[in-house]
């Protein structure tokens, strides 16, 4: 798992990559809530996420749960197909902002800001 | 998480961390840091736990439960630091090997905890297993965590629900269903606005714990078609949803999915009931294979003959010994884990007869499971439905211990109906007892004790009801000798298929008479999977073993049989509408409330004289809507008309207070569009006092 952020358009990017599981759930936990205090608006880009567990789906969701928490914004941009039926089955998907590409994710995000 | 002083390893086994465990709640529970594992077995000498790495064939570690890990006859630990997404676990039990004794410990065979929430190897549907694995159903860690947002069961009252029976599977499986992943769980929530808008609000389905579906998989020696077990009644384990139903069940996350499924029910107001086999498990006789009960203590959890033998009163080689303690408080347990944790609104018991037979077959007066369940303060709010009868010729229909909780699936309403249906002599009086919820049966019970059905998926679809004289089970590769005889089925003239315009307009006309006498009776009516479209089976009544286009839905009979479908709306609808048809106690036929009229009265072709005689096949009645639920919700003035007579029969009207006048819902006489009213549309009846029935027509006329 790897985990870089940039800025594009003054908004926060976090590019994921590889799979986020039982093993690399705490550490994109750790990379993630300190950026999540910080920004009121945050754009996941997933699309280098090929697999998530149910492990990866229940931090994911922590992290969410945490941004609203403090009226921050959390987006998932360009989940992979597989990825975005897993969540949706199982319920996961409702929870979250989604949307098809970042750019698409920093339009949503400012659009309800 | 709250920090706990005790958890922290007390001993360390191959470099795994353990320390002594709860020994409650059973099974393999996550907690901090690790997982607790407790496990019974009263005759066993000794207990290892077998920890796998997902999908593997030899143990990652097999660590043997210390002395001072074992209470009473309960074998608990805790291991520390386990990747729990990707652990599998079992047991070994050492014991004696001594079948007359009635113990068949076996050692070398890892055992599947009974208790498992999750349970892998088959998780894809019908991919074909490794035979030689030899642990095949593997237990696996479940998260508890699922996020219900405020759902809860919806505890619909009773006399207001109308039920729809379906395979999880078989809904979403044809290719016209449209689904992304068809056959699954997650389909079955696209279907959801169908079933809303056929006006059902509980789903009841076939058996979803984890069974093998290559139990006794064979090819059709005539077709070579495969078949295999697909209605699932063979429980492989009961707390563990069947991961092959599960679009996800491939990455374990079934739990998640099917609660993702019961919350999008619940949200559009549909309960949730599940179709659950206490009777037998699918380890079957002496021949069987030991999977986890037989080897964890064979002689606790089996009724056994004083040989050692297995009785079996289930048809299906064992019966679960369910009036054993510990057994009881198994069944207990999971029952109020699907109630908790999945917020399952009812349950159906298969073969629940057994369920009150008691460690060596005799039926009990006061059979402690049932009064368990009964009283259960968890389950106090479920719907708890008795198949009342058993294999071995325990017939309990009306007499099923209930302690005021249970009801029953009503045999007797369904081959009553039928025989009624097809112009049977001597049948009025019965059926008179059928559309009152049978006071003859549940007089103490209430009309809701009766779960009406005229279908049900062990037997004929209503097509083939009124298609087949015979059934026609070759495809199942016995020779036609399985599946019942009893099925009280006429054909209208010509067997099965036909284009005779004439043969197809009676039988549509008798689908919709056995549709109207399901919903104008009182009790809880249940409609078969796809009977609402005349979905055809071909003659089959016993297509247990087909996963194939012989059983699933086919969604394009919704344009091609829209007559039907349309008629089973208007219908349901009009008995949502009508609180006259939904009473939760007998209606009395006297006049309690002194409206004039009594709350239900019978007629005949004369008004106020129906004919009990053995040769009349016509019956009528009416309900005094201001009697509806005791008085307290007034509703219409309801008549409705059978004549099952091959001839047509005037019926003379009833007369209807001052003001109130005569509309006409339903005439199964006419042809489509003429045979059903919108609800609250009906048509004035031009003739007040009399009305012709055409012949095997029923009419439902309002009062209004």
């Amino acid at each position: 798992m790897t985990l870089s952020t940039d800025t594009i358009d003054g908004m926060t990017v976090v590019t994921l990559s590889g799979d986020i599981d039982g093993k690399t759930a705490p550490e994109v936990q750790q990379h993630l809530l300190p950026l999540i205090e910080d920004n009121n608006a945050l754009v996941l880009d997933m699309s280098n996420v090929n697999y998530m567990s149910s492990a990866g789906l229940r931090v994911m969701l922590l992290l969410y749960r945490q941004a609203a928490s403090q009226d921050s914004q959390l987006a998932l941009a360009g989940l992979s197909e597989e990825v975005e039926d897993v969540m949706a089955a199982t319920g996961f998907l409702d929870f979250f902002t989604v949307a098809s590409d970042v750019p698409s994710g920093i339009a949503k995000l400012k659009a309800s800001a | 998480m709250t920090l706990r002083v005790d958890y922290y390893p007390t001993r360390t086994y191959q470099g795994y961390k353990l320390r002594p465990g709860h020994p409650l709640p059973f099974g393999a529970n996550i907690i901090a840091g690790g997982v607790n594992f407790s496990v019974f077995s009263r005759h066993a000498t000794s207990c290892t736990l077998v920890l796998f790495e997902k999908g593997a064939s030899e143990p990652l570690v097999e660590i043997p439960f210390p002395e001072e890990f074992r209470i009473g006859n309960t074998y608990s630990m805790i291991v520390f630091d386990l990747d729990v997404e990707t652990v599998e676990y079992g047991y070994r039990m050492d014991g004696p090997f001594d079948p007359h004794a009635g113990h068949r410990f076996k050692p070398e065979q890892v055992l599947l905890d009974p208790y498992a929430k999750v349970i892998g190897g088959r998780d894809i549907w019908g991919t074909p297993p490794n035979w030689d694995e030899p642990y095949a159903h593997r237990g696996r860690l479940a998260f508890d965590d699922f996020d219900w947002e405020g759902d809860k069961p919806l505890e619909i009252p009773p006399e207001d629900l109308v039920v729809y029976e379906a395979h999880a599977r078989g809904l979403t499986r044809h290719a016209s269903a449209g689904v992304k992943h068809p056959g699954t769980f997650v389909a079955l929530r696209e279907k959801i606005p169908y079933l809303k808008a056929l006006g059902v609000n509980a789903l009841e389905l076939l058996p979803i714990y984890e069974f093998d579906e290559f139990e006794h998989s064979r090819l059709n020696p005539d077709t070579g078609d495969m078949l295999m077990n697909y209605w699932g009644y063979s429980t492989v384990g009961f707390f563990a949803p069947k991961a092959g139903y599960a679009a996800t069940g491939k990455l374990g996350m079934q739990v998640d999915e099917l609660k993702a499924l019961i919350k999008d029910l619940h949200k559009n107001g549909i309960e949730v009931i599940l179709d659950v086999v206490f009777n037998h498990t699918a380890e079957g006789n002496e021949q069987g294979p030991t999977i986890s009960f037989k080897g964890l203590d064979n002689q606790v959890y089996y009724m056994l003959t004083p040989e050692g033998y297995y009785y079996n009163f289930s048809g299906t080689g064992n019966t679960l010994n369910c009036n054993n303690p510990v057994v009881r408080n198994m069944v207990l347990d999971c029952l109020r884990y699907w109630a908790a944790e999945y917020h399952i609104d009812g349950f159906r018991f298969d073969l629940a007869a057994i369920l009150g037979r008691d460690p060596w077959g005799a039926p009990l007066a006061n059979p402690p499971l049932l009064e368990t369940l009964a009283h259960d303060p968890i389950l106090a709010k479920c719907k708890l439905i008795a198949e009342a009868w058993d294999a071995g010729g325990l017939y309990q229909v009306g007499s099923f211990p209930d302690y005021g909780r249970w009801s029953e699936w009503n045999g007797k309403y369904r081959d009553t109906a039928r025989k009624f249906l097809k112009g049977d002599e001597g049948q009025t009086r019965e059926m008179a007892q059928a559309l009152m919820g049978s006071p003859n049966l549940y007089g103490s019970r209430g009309a809701t004790a009766s779960i009406n059905f005229i279908t049900c998926h062990d037997g004929f679809t209503l097509n083939d009801l009124v298609s087949y004289n015979e059934k026609h089970n070759w495809a199942n590769g016995e020779e036609n000798r399985d599946g019942g005889d009893d099925n009280h089925s006429w054909n209208c003239g010509v067997e099965g298929a036909t284009d005779d315009p004439g043969v197809n307009f009676l039988r549509r006309k008798q689908m919709k008479n056995a549709a109207v006498m399901l919903m104008m009776s009182q009790g809880v009516p249940m409609i078969l999977m796809g009977d609402e479209v005349a979905r055809t089976q071909y003659g089959n009544n016993n297509t247990y073993c087909h996963d194939s286009e012989l059983t699933w839905f086919d969604w394009n009979l919704l344009e091609s049989n829209s007559d039907m479908l349309r008629f089973f709306k208007r219908l349901i609808a009009f008995r949502h509408a009508h609180q006259a048809l939904r009473n939760r106690w007998h209606l009395q036929g006297h006049d309690q409330l002194a409206t004039g009229y009594p709350d239900i009265s019978w007629h005949g072709r004369q008004a106020w004289q129906p004919d009990f005689s053995q040769e009349s096949r016509t019956l009528a009645f009416m309900l005094d809507g201001q009697h509806a639920r005791g008085g307290q919700q007034p509703d219409d003035m309801i008549y409705v008309a059978f004549n099952s007579d091959w001839n047509a029969h005037g019926f003379e009207l009833p007369q209807l207070p001052e003001g109130k006048q005569w509309y006409a819902f339903v005439n199964t006489a006419l042809a489509f569009p003429d045979d059903i009213t919108e609800v609250g549309q009906e048509t004035r009846l031009e003739e007040q006092h009399y009305i012709l029935v055409g012949e095997r027509s029923a009419v439902i006329l309002v009062g209004r």
